[in-house]
């Protein structure tokens, strides 16, 4: 393969990594919220809002339930009003959040649901907020849980990130679509494949260690 | 605790103490004032009377267990004195202050001194020992340096000081319940609930605990409510005993008053728990209900009070001539009150039966003849 053609993978994946590294920030700094209000907001529970975490579901719901290439092209002016431009890879972190967000939120809404419910007792026996029964019991306990949720995220956003390439985006799925498939390339289609298999190998088992690191249910000295 | 003592010769029989019930104690900690608790229906789910018409007192500083079977209502009674629940009809005294009318940050500013015990522990598993410990410190906005003092005055307290830096994985259930006391104990509370703290632990375990939780009582003077179906566990530790059934109070009182002469089913069943009224097998299979020949007519003796049992058959056999054997006893301790049954085997003829029967009444002992034996 030659030098240019190498340059085109690691400038896409470069590019894959900018969307999605900023997009699964921002995913988890909106899913992560959401998905705790999620988890404690029914009838009887920590912040009770019935109403809100209906309505919330459901545009959860929605949002999940479009295809994410109709996203995309549907929030074309969302994503104009938010980037300045609805074109390239940091116009396409824009359709990348609005899809993880809700993702994220359902995977931190379980995770804080496998919480014992006695903890929660337990801390509200001595006196704790609601907000620091979040912060100080919720969030550590789920945590193992939360950082598988993270890196199933990062793993689905890497694979979302491949259908930017109709807006423009860039990164290894576009490349491989525009050399591999259009170009008749296949041996660029094959090195593309290559780097995302060894991308989400890497994502997935890093995403492990860290959840087993902070697991301290069932870890013995 | 079921031990078969030794009956000592040349005690008087003692009569019980007329005990003031818990209710008119002067100076209470926690006060039920007309306490009603419905859970209303829900999905199709109907309504629960968990409590109804309750009024007692918990003194101060006194070691108080709430007794009764599953769904009684003990654990709604336990959650209304830290606020975890509100009452429907009255209001729940807790340290002279209304709790049940406390509520967002009064309420949490109350809950800071009642501290409560779990079942399954309740322990953080992402936090160790010490930082278990430390978590209502730092709800409390105690300082770094105040938090890790305390911290280690607790974990000596309890007796774990070892255990500073592991987690809720590494521990044995006792350590992981003495983890728990601690958290409980650390700002300091004036009332410490205890909700079955013990039925997950074994026989030695919970003695241990139990043993831990009266010298807190005693060192610290904190009051001590204890939920628990375990009578064992109530009549260890208890002084005070509520017994619940079906969300009623149905006795209360000193624990050996209550339980040397239990009135309801309930607490009567709880007492049978301990000291049993079943014979052993071997005495009851060879009792038959005509007398025979030479044979001995079987008497069971109740034995209420201190020291009660103790000359009952030297007396017996002193005072009225007879040979009286003993075959088999059980008497056990409640708080400091023996309880527990003496069967006697005495000469089989009627009007020997009849002078024992009349002789033990005569000195208020409750007495039954269960039939004969060879």
């Amino acid at each position: 393969m030659s030098p240019e053609l190498i340059n085109l993978i690691i400038q896409a994946t470069g590019e894959s990594l900018y969307m999605v590294g900023i997009a699964a920030l921002l995913g988890t700094a909106f899913g992560l919220p959401l998905g705790v209000f999620l988890a404690t907001s029914r009838k009887g529970e920590l912040f009770a809002a019935p109403l809100v975490n209906r309505v919330l579901g459901a545009v959860v719901n929605a949002t999940r339930s479009t295809p994410f290439i109709i996203l995309v092209v549907a929030i074309i002016p969302f994503t104009r009003l938010i980037a300045g431009t609805s074109i390239g890879s940091t116009a396409a972190i824009v359709p990348l959040t609005i899809a993880s967000t809700p993702f994220i939120a359902r995977l931190v809404e379980a995770a804080i649901r496998e919480v014992d419910g006695g903890l929660i007792e337990t801390a509200s026996s001595f006196g704790a907020s609601p907000i620091q029964i979040v912060l100080k019991v919720l969030i550590p306990e789920a945590l193992p849980g939360l950082l598988l949720a993270l890196t199933l995220a990062v793993v689905s956003l890497l694979g979302y990130s491949a259908m930017v390439g109709a807006v423009g985006g860039g990164g290894l799925g576009d490349l491989g679509i525009r050399y591999g498939y259009q170009r008749f390339m296949p041996e660029m289609m094959l090195a593309v494949v290559v780097v995302l298999i060894a991308l989400v190998q890497l994502v997935q088992s890093a995403g492990d260690y860290l959840a087993r690191r902070v697991n301290r249910r069932l870890r013995h000295r | 605790m079921n031990a078969h003592q030794s009956l000592a010769i040349g005690r008087p029989i003692e009569t019980l103490e007329a005990i003031s019930p818990a209710a008119t104690e002067p100076d209470a900690m926690v006060r039920f004032e007309g306490i009603s608790k419905t859970y209303p229906a829900y999905r199709g789910k109907p309504g629960v009377n968990a409590l109804q018409n309750i009024d007692f007192a918990i003194p101060r500083g006194s070691i108080t267990g709430v007794i009764g079977r599953s769904g009684a209502g003990k654990s709604s009674l336990v959650r209304l004195i830290n606020g975890l629940e509100k009452p429907t009809t009255g209001r729940v005294i807790v340290d002279n202050r209304d709790i049940s009318a406390l509520a967002g940050r009064e309420l949490r500013l109350a809950q800071r001194s009642i501290g409560m015990i779990f079942q399954h522990f309740n322990l953080l598993s992402s936090r160790t020992a010490a930082d278990n410990i430390a978590l209502p410190l730092e709800i409390a906005g105690w300082s770094k340096a105040d938090i890790r003092a305390r911290v280690a005055e607790l974990l000596a307290l309890v007796g774990i000081a070892d255990k500073h830096d592991r987690y809720p994985s590494e521990l044995s259930g006792g350590q992981k319940q003495r983890v728990g006391i601690a958290r409980a104990l650390a700002t300091r509370p004036s009332v410490l609930l205890s909700d079955e703290a013990t039925s997950a632990l074994d026989p030695q375990t919970t003695r241990a605990i139990l043993d831990l939780l009266a010298n807190i009582n005693r060192e610290l003077g904190v009051t001590i409510v204890l939920i628990t179906h375990e009578m064992s566990v109530a009549r260890q530790l208890a002084k005070e005993v509520v017994v619940l059934d079906a969300g009623h109070v149905v006795e209360s009182g000193h624990v050996a008053d209550i339980f040397t002469h239990p009135k309801h089913p309930i607490t009567q069943s709880f007492l049978a728990e301990v000291i049993g009224d079943s014979l052993p097998v071997s005495l009851a299979s060879r009792i038959v209900p005509e007398p025979s020949a030479g044979g001995q007519a079987v008497i069971r003796v109740q034995v209420r009070g201190a020291g009660a049992g103790d000359t009952v058959v030297a007396r017996l056999a002193r005072e009225l001539g007879l040979d009286v054997s003993l075959l088999s006893a059980r008497i056990d301790e409640i708080g400091g009150q023996h309880v527990g049954s003496l069967v006697l085997g005495v000469p089989g003829s009627e009007d020997v039966q009849a002078q024992v029967l009349a002789w033990l009444s005569q000195y208020q002992f409750s007495a039954e003849h269960l039939g004969y034996v060879a």
